[in-house]
């Protein structure tokens, strides 16, 4: 089915319902975490390391502490728990001690009564920096046990995961075509809305409340709490307005330190960053150099991959360690492929430190496997296409890492598809916005040619690797003003995707109520992970199905007691207890009379595995999706300047849920690959950041995404609720290397790199 | 930081006088960003927006005046038509809201080399008018009104008060590269101007040097090529717009940046200059573009 053809204004699952801060968002009236306000509440900053690896001598506070209207000034000493935290590896310190790591390293921080005065405070902290050369060779600190170690004695290497498959030795006798290449990919940035903030209110019991904007609540607490020394019930978070995340919000940015200024200064204090200091305050996507062998026989079906992946994790572990799993385990792609040996590495450097971005870890492989199947059709003097279709992945594959895709992969279909859209008309030179450079007014057609490039993808939905993942609800039914109602709580975050929408579609649908209110999210319910690996719809509308099936089976016995009787095969529509004749026998008032049902309900998804050290064997992922893109782009040879006339893609998400907010993950993941593609970029040169800010951290505008053409197929998966698949990580992977070989089309350049820049096509 | 808001242009430069650390501010749209990034905290902001009759531009002496305040919407439709490579230059500025807002006297305070209306304000000739209570008014061409990176002419004392520019003689281009197709800072940017009457065609590079100039030894090429009635009925020789490109391309002296890297710069430029000359002679042949 097509969303256009999808239901639009009703609010059962299915329907396209509305998502309720859309307007609010739009008109500029959302309450972000950056607007919330305590009457007697402080300002805090945080003062940050200028050098990418540096020695403390000393740190001087007096001087800000004298300022009139400062309340406290905190360093590392006056962490009274825990110094270190981190997703993965405890590694990072709440504020730097005796050393800097990275350009932007928390040192400091100041609560004042106003943000320009604790500003001007923290200018008046003295530090003694002894400057270091920062390590930043990526490679280097992956396979030279000589380089210089970041963090002490510990190794660079965060993590090494390799795979091997078949016969190595054997595969290259047998290989009849052999392609190479060096892939590199630039530090892309999450450039959510809404940059970090937060309030964090001291409470009567020595403890501290937290308003936040992040992507999971619990994982937050448990990292905040032993660093104030506090037991993990006495810091409750509650979620509050988010812009958006990416990933970039998995990681603590000023968590720790609002609560550390507020149990100290007694009073609520309030963090916000500002989009400067937000390009230093989270992680960014690990930058990545990849080499790639790819071995096939004439007829263009692959014998052999040979890969090396290094991901630069930057000063702190962060979620290196999963990152590199991805990378390792997808890294062949969707493809068949009987031998590989790959090995996947993620270091430490003194670069920015790197983590979430949605793809995670797939999206850098994804590049470079791309590219390598389109050598592999040139070598074969295939269609690229076709290539791909001889080698595509179905279901009963068995992937590199000999899991066994036990769920519908029709990526043969998929790519036939793709292939089968509609080319887009040439583009006229009337109007110079239709042209590459747009309103620059660069050509009038000058140097224009045009180009088409595909590309698929693979990625994992859900945590991986053996990780006991769940989410938790807690569903209410109850009559309020003599109409059945029910109330939604989770702790999971609505990061702009969607949740809080699904959420009350799965209520109105299972309970069959029409009035549906989903609590704000906060640590009292249960975990619900993170927001993060497409999981949500899978894992949080697990857990709303789930208690709402428990609480539809304790209305339906409350029915049975009143009626008397028994009612096998009996479900709740339109506030009404319906018997399997399909006959309504009793309201939902009636039944309730006035009682409340509440149930609480942890949806697991079934176990993986961990990948085996030193083979990558293992059944290490949940789910896989899918997504192609067809790429159409005009090039202007001559300045390198790329305009993407249309993105077209194919993506099975088992079901659809809500085909408006589908649409929008699709052209959102299309749109960020896009940017990887053409433009985002964060540039670092030893060390340091060259283009903290949105004038030259480029992401794309309406002049630069085009229309998309969208298929969207629904081939269940047994395995998941409602036969879901995760939808918004995949299209962010195929996006860019279908953009990039569209571009090589057009140009005949090699484009190893990404971004692409403009000297890359026009001065090769 | 204070905020001086004068209700006219006199109080304005009295202000002006007695205030040297304070910076004028307009549509905001650069001074806000540099406060926001703590790039400067001014003593005080200078606010021109009460001073309506900067807003406005007149006829006068056969010369457009242009009020340093009119915001670049306004310019693009009352005036473009007119100074139409001052008008496609304003359309690249930004994005809507900042056209709104933003100012061709801004861009000229801010003197940034990649500022986009520099190159259509040198190839048309146009002056600067300036003032200050104590010493009048100035007028200064444009050329020589930038002096370095953020640098410029005008003296402490002094505010902007509008730029002239002769209504277009001849056709007019615009062009700038950015890595993106819309609200982007010049890579490097270039205008021309054809001044059918002198037999000269004038330039304007953007964000290829410490500041905004003019490619003099292109615009003489062309003066000596094309001296003489007949050559300006006529189609352009065969290679004079990629020599002429040539010669812009030599004129910048770019830098390697996080933008793009010099040798870029250069060979952009000398493709934009030779797009360039080759529609305004398209219109000029073609009746079209006030030639």
């Amino acid at each position: 089915m097509t969303v256009e053809a999808a239901r639009r204004g009703g609010e059962a699952l299915g329907d396209s319902a509305l998502r309720p801060d859309g307007v609010l968002k739009v008109t500029g009236e959302f309450a972000y975490s950056s607007d919330l306000w305590a009457d007697d509440m402080v300002w805090g900053v945080t003062l940050r390391s200028p050098h990418p690896r540096a020695r403390i001598t000393g740190i001087d506070v007096s001087e800000a502490l004298a300022v009139p209207g400062v309340h406290a000034v905190l360093t590392h000493e006056d962490v009274p728990g825990e110094k270190f935290y981190g997703l993965e590896h405890h590694d990072q310190p709440v504020l730097a001690i005796d050393q800097v790591r990275y350009q932007g390293e928390p040192v400091a921080l100041v609560a004042a009564d106003h943000p320009e005065t604790a500003r001007r405070a923290r200018d008046r902290i003295r530090v003694g920096y002894e400057v270091l050369e920062p390590l930043t060779d990526a490679r280097r600190a992956a396979l030279d046990p000589s380089y210089p170690k970041v963090h002490g004695d510990r190794s660079n290497v965060v993590r090494h995961q390799p795979i091997r498959v078949g016969d190595m030795a054997h595969a290259r006798r047998v290989a009849e075509v052999v392609v190479r290449g060096e892939y590199e990919v630039g530090m892309q940035d999450q450039a959510f809305l809404g940059p970090e903030s937060g309030l964090a209110v001291p409470a009567e019991d020595g403890g501290v409340d937290l308003f936040v904007a992040t992507q999971w609540l619990h994982v937050d607490q448990e990292q905040i709490a032993p660093c104030l020394g506090l037991p993990t019930g006495r810091v409750r978070l509650t979620l509050a307005g988010v812009g958006g995340a990416f990933g970039a919000r998995e990681d603590l940015s000023m968590q720790i330190h609002a609560c550390l200024l507020a149990l100290r200064t007694g009073r609520p204090v309030k963090i916000v960053y500002g989009r400067e200091e937000s390009f230093f305050g989270h992680v960014h996507r690990h930058p990545a150099r990849l080499r790639y062998e790819h071995g096939a026989t004439r007829d263009g079906r692959l014998v052999y991959v040979d890969a090396e992946i290094v991901l630069d994790g930057g000063a702190y572990a962060s979620s290196t360690s999963a990152v590199v799993g991805n990378a390792a385990s997808l890294g062949v792609g969707p493809y068949e492929v009987p031998n590989v040996r790959l090995d996947a590495y993620g270091v430490y450097t003194n670069n920015p430190p790197c983590g979430a971005m949605r793809g995670f870890g797939a999206v850098q492989a994804c590049f470079a496997y791309e590219s390598q199947m389109d050598k592999v059709a040139e070598a074969c003097g295939l269609d690229p296409v076709e290539v791909r279709i001889r080698n595509a992945v179905a279901e009963g594959s068995r992937l590199a890492t000999g899991q066994v895709i036990d769920m519908p992969a029709p990526l043969a279909a998929m790519l036939e598809d793709a292939r089968a859209f509609p080319a887009p008309p040439p583009t006229g030179t009337a109007d110079v916005r239709d042209l590459p450079g747009g309103v620059s007014n660069t050509t009038h057609g000058e140097g224009v040619r045009r180009g088409v490039g595909y590309a698929v993808g693979i990625k994992n939905i859900c945590y991986s690797e053996g990780f006991d993942d769940h989410s938790t609800a807690r569903v209410r039914l109850e009559t309020v003003g003599g109409e059945p109602a029910a109330l939604v709580h989770t702790a999971a975050a609505e990061v702009g995707q969607g949740l809080v929408t699904l959420q009350a579609q799965i209520a109105r649908t299972e309970l069959g109520v029409r009035q549906v209110t989903v609590a704000p999210a906060d640590t009292g319910v249960g975990s619900a992970g993170s927001s993060s690996a497409s999981r949500q719809s899978y894992m949080t509308g697990g857990a709303v199905r789930a208690a709402c099936e428990a609480v539809r089976e304790r209305v339906i016995e409350l029915a049975e007691e009143r009626l008397g009787r028994s009612l096998p095969g009996a479900s709740l529509h339109d506030g009404r207890v319906v018997a399997a004749d399909g006959l309504a026998v009793a309201s939902l008032a009636e039944v309730l009379a006035g009682r409340a049902v509440e149930e609480t309900r942890e949806f697991r998804h079934r176990r993986t595995t961990a990948l085996d050290p030193l083979t990558g064997q293992g059944d290490s992922h949940v789910q896989f999706a899918f997504c192609v893109h067809r790429a159409v782009v005009d090039v202007d040879v001559e300045l390198g300047l790329v305009k993407v006339v249309e993105l077209a893609a194919v993506q099975d998400v088992g079901r659809i849920l809500n085909p408006l907010a589908l649409e929008g993950q699709i052209h959102g993941g299309s749109a960020q690959g896009l940017g990887l593609a053409l433009m985002e970029e964060i540039q670092v040169r030893d060390g340091v950041v060259r283009n903290p800010s949105f004038t030259d951290y480029l992401i794309p505008t309406i002049l630069d995404m085009p229309p998309m053409r969208t298929r969207i197929l629904e081939n269940a998966d047994p395995h998941a609720p409602y036969g879901l698949r995760g939808a918004g990580e995949p299209p962010t992977l195929s996006s860019t290397p279908a953009i990039v070989a569209a571009v090589r089309d057009a140009t005949g350049r090699p484009l190893t790199r990404i971004p692409v820049r403009p000297e890359h096509i026009s001065c090769g | 930081m204070e905020f001086l808001r004068p209700l006219s242009w006199e109080e304005a430069l009295a202000l002006r006088a007695g205030r040297p650390d304070a910076v004028p501010i307009q549509g905001g749209t650069d001074v806000m960003v540099e406060i926001n990034f703590e790039v400067r905290r001014p003593g005080a902001l200078l606010d021109l927006n009460p001073v309506r009759e900067l807003a406005e531009w007149e006829m006068a002496e056969g010369r457009l005046r242009i009020g340093a305040g009119l915001p670049y919407t306004r310019l693009i439709e009352e005036v473009g038509d007119r100074v139409p490579g001052l008008a496609q230059a304003a359309r690249t500025v930004g994005s809507p809201q900042i056209r709104n807002r933003g100012t061709v006297g801004g861009n000229l305070g801010a003197a940034s080399p990649a500022g986009d209306c520099h190159p259509p304000l040198l190839a048309a000739g146009a002056q600067v008018e300036v003032e200050s209570a104590a010493g009048g008014v100035r007028m200064i061409p444009a050329e020589e009104f930038y002096l370095g990176v953020k640098r410029t002419a005008l003296r402490d004392d002094e505010l902007i008060r509008a730029v002239w520019l002769r209504p277009a003689e001849g056709p007019q281009h615009f062009s700038k590269v950015g890595t993106r197709n819309a609200m982007v800072i010049a890579v490097c940017s270039f205008a021309i101007a054809l001044h059918p009457a002198e037999r000269r065609v004038g330039t304007g590079i953007g964000s290829a040097a410490p500041t905004p100039l003019r490619a003099a030894e292109a615009e003489e090429f062309l003066a000596g090529e094309l001296a003489g009635e007949p050559a300006w009925g006529r189609s352009l020789p065969d290679g004079l717009a990629e020599r002429f490109g040539e010669l812009v391309g030599r004129a910048a002296a770019p830098i390697d940046d996080v933008r793009g890297t010099a040798a870029y710069r250069r060979h952009a430029l000398a493709v934009m200059a030779r797009r360039t000359l080759t529609w305004a002679w398209q219109d000029r042949l073609a009746g079209t573009g006030r030639s």
